[in-house]
């Protein structure tokens, strides 16, 4: 019993001495018959099929978020070599994350800059950074309006200078979350600001509401060399990231969740960056809030971040 | 007859109508919007294949040119039918024929606008999450979604109006009067709902000062006025020379007497911005500097655009409010096509680059479009002006150019 449709079938070569023009043309349906079989049944269109009739994450049923993030790992694991786990951990009760910086320590070295990107498998071509290190006159204070994004010294930090980091503020009263049409954006119980890149339709609205710049979009095909890519992955966060959809800081939401710091509090070598539970009244960032001089970025908006500068020399 | 049998029967009649019949002229205007519009299918299939990458919008300057033409022409399409007020109120003769072509001018120009919007996202594929029922729309609180109901909503009443007007005529049957008139009273506060939805767009984020300000809804909807019947008054001469349209020259010079009014409200809220800006002389000055100017000693490349945008604005205001020049034809439509002009550029270039110069952390990227953005551009208005063109073409021969008049209800 002949079945020509049961398996993709290896096209012969054509011969060197070459074919019949109606037998080149028979030939070519069939390879392209069996392409298009091969193609249909390929775990990597279903996939893609599946990606685009997504549902919403926050609409998964908890056997379909299994599925899904099953798939995902399947995926990423293939395209990068490597073993790739995603999780989708949820966010641990009582925990209200909030993050300070402070400003008189700060040496703009731009460590954190790149332990992010690292961390957070952000493209390295085109680049991405989450964080964005200001460099301001320590004589004029912060003024946005004269500050340097792209400083580029031999050593530093540099005479009268100071450098302020800035990523998101994951705003108690977030604008971008608010403007997005197809709430792709979302704040969690746990304060977190997080988006769903699956969802995101990359209109960008929720770029020009966030008054910190802190959000980025992927303008070209996101690139991370494979043996670069973080393999410890959150659906929510440092999971690869596609074209065209949104992304930013998510409080490196793959370690807070399991206790650990956020990557560029441990990279800081001038231990400028605390990190805590804004519900415990014992935390560092309980403390530094209650006794510290404290800065708050564009406070005048009422966006209420939880991330707070401040002096603590 | 069937409503099956005359609805093809329409359908087949209309097309014949449409591409049968013109002059050189016209088809030589239907090839140039065909050719812009396969050039932008290649620019498109560019930026599709590679991301928005091949535009040159960034993360300081998120939104451009795409967005700054769809802005521009959410107000086209509003005015277009804001026309009908001035109709009724001074009885002008063909004042179907004015509502008709109003509505016609919003269908196309709202297709322009949903194109402009779909070639702007990153993800267009992913379109239908939009959609209330099978998508997540998050309302109320997204603008955009309010905007995406609205534009929807208002391209379907005037499709619908405009369709069943011109099926009528065809079949020469009187309209009900019944369904027509209030879905055209309907569509007024509509014309003025898309414009100031899409104006809370920008208007409610504060993040951005140079658009979180009161009166950008008004300032909208002034110089929509002006734009709008820009190039009615334009077509209403053409269609009145090579057809039997026609419309009386007082109709025209009240339109333009409007505009002038329009022009002069839309000047005098500007004026108004401009004071407490300079005046107030705050940090968010910069964004004003940077589109009459430029910042830290570098020249923007958009001042010499916002400079003609104000001259030809103030030019064409004055064109229109002296009655001679106003009545002089020549005069008129010079006045015509720099209203035309300086609304484009408000509207298409100096209403959202600067809002993104300096960026949120004042950092400057000047933004000037790419050669995809403008050649897609170029291919929308193709699409926007071929739908019009046609359409337009079909009445006037239902209207005007069958051997027996229509049946007038």
């Amino acid at each position: 019993m002949s079945d020509h449709t049961a398996a993709p079938l290896p096209v012969p070569a054509p011969p060197a001495e070459g074919y019949s023009r109606r037998e080149a043309l028979v030939m070519g349906l069939f390879a392209l018959a069996a392409a298009a079989t091969t193609a249909g049944c390929s775990a990597a269109d279903k996939l893609a099929y599946e990606e685009f009739v997504q549902k919403h994450f926050r609409d998964l049923t908890p056997e379909e978020m299994k599925d899904r993030l099953a798939g995902l790992e399947k995926k990423y694991s293939e395209q990068y070599g490597k073993s790739v786990k995603v999780s989708a951990t949820p966010p641990i009760p009582g925990v209200l994350f909030g993050y300070a910086l402070d400003l008189s320590r700060c040496i703009g070295c731009r460590r954190c800059v790149y332990g992010c990107v690292e961390e957070n498998n952000q493209s390295r071509n085109p680049q991405t950074h989450w964080i964005t290190v200001l460099e301001m006159d320590k004589e004029e204070g912060v003024n946005l309006q004269n500050a340097d994004a792209f400083y580029d010294h031999e050593t530093v930090p540099a005479p009268g200078k100071f450098y302020m980091p800035v990523a998101c503020q994951h705003c108690e009263n977030p604008p971008c979350t608010k403007v997005c049409p197809v709430e792709a954006t979302w704040k969690e119980k746990d304060g977190i600001v997080v988006i769903d890149y699956d969802w995101c339709i990359g209109c960008r609205c929720c770029i020009a509401a966030c008054p910190y710049g802190a959000r980025h979009f992927n303008w070209g095909k996101p690139v991370i060399p494979k043996d670069e890519l973080n393999p410890v992955t959150e659906y929510l966060g440092n999971r690869p990231r596609q074209r065209g959809v949104v992304e930013k800081c998510s409080f490196c939401i793959q370690r807070v969740r399991k206790g650990l710091y956020p990557k560029c509090v441990e990279v800081c070598p001038v231990g400028a960056r605390k990190f805590g539970n804004l519900l415990d009244p014992e935390s560092e960032i309980r403390y530094i809030i209650e006794n510290k001089r404290v800065y708050i970025l564009k406070e005048e908006l009422n966006t209420q971040p939880k991330f707070f500068y401040y002096y603590g020399l | 007859m069937s409503f099956i049998r005359k609805t093809s029967n329409f359908v087949t009649g209309t097309a014949r109508m449409a591409f049968l019949g013109g002059n050189k002229v016209y088809y030589a205007w239907l090839f140039l919007l065909v050719a812009c519009i396969v050039q932008a299918l290649f620019a498109y299939a560019h930026q599709y294949e590679r991301g928005l990458i091949s535009t040159n919008m960034r993360d300081s300057v998120s939104w451009g040119f795409y967005i700054g033409n769809f802005t521009f022409l959410v107000g086209v399409a509003a005015a277009a039918v804001l026309l009908v007020i001035p109709a009724y109120v001074y009885d002008w003769k063909p004042i179907k024929e004015v509502a008709l072509f109003g509505e016609m001018l919003a269908v196309a120009s709202i297709v322009m606008c949903l194109l402009f919007v779909l070639v702007d996202m990153g993800r267009p594929d992913r379109f239908w999450h939009i959609l209330p029922g099978i998508g997540h729309m998050h309302m109320p609180s997204s603008i955009m979604a309010w905007d995406s109901i609205v534009l929807n909503v208002y391209l379907a009443i005037n499709l619908i109006v405009a369709s069943y007007l011109v099926y009528c005529a065809y079949h020469r049957i009187p309209y009900n009067k019944k369904i027509v008139v209030p879905l055209v009273i309907f569509s007024i506060p509509m014309a003025v709902s898309i414009h100031t939805v899409t104006a809370f767009l920008y208007n409610g984020m504060a993040s951005r000062p140079y658009w979180n300000s009161a009166i950008l809804a008004p300032r909208f909807i002034a110089s929509a006025f002006c734009s709008g019947p820009a190039l009615l008054l334009i077509l209403f001469q053409i269609l009145r020379k090579v057809s039997a349209f026609e419309i009386k020259d007082e109709a025209i010079h009240k339109v333009a007497e409007l505009m002038a009014y329009a022009m002069g409200f839309n000047l005098f809220l500007f004026g108004a911005e401009i004071f407490r800006e300079y005046y107030s002389n705050t940090h968010h000055l910069v964004h004003y500097e940077y589109l009459f100017s430029g910042l830290h000693g570098k020249a923007s490349p958009i001042a010499l655009y916002a400079w003609m945008s104000l001259a030809f604005a103030i030019i064409s205001f004055l064109l229109f409010l002296i009655p001679r020049t106003r009545r002089m034809p020549l005069t008129m439509n010079i006045g015509c096509v720099l209203i035309y002009l300086s609304v484009y550029i408000e509207k298409g270039i100096a209403l959202i680059i600067p809002g993104f110069t300096p960026d949120q952390l004042g950092q400057v990227y000047a933004y000037v479009p790419s050669m995809i953005e403008l050649r897609v551009a170029a291919g929308v208005f193709g699409v926007g002006f071929l739908l019009f063109t046609l359409m337009v073409k079909v009445s006037v021969v239902i209207l005007f150019e069958r051997d027996d008049q229509p049946v007038h209800a």
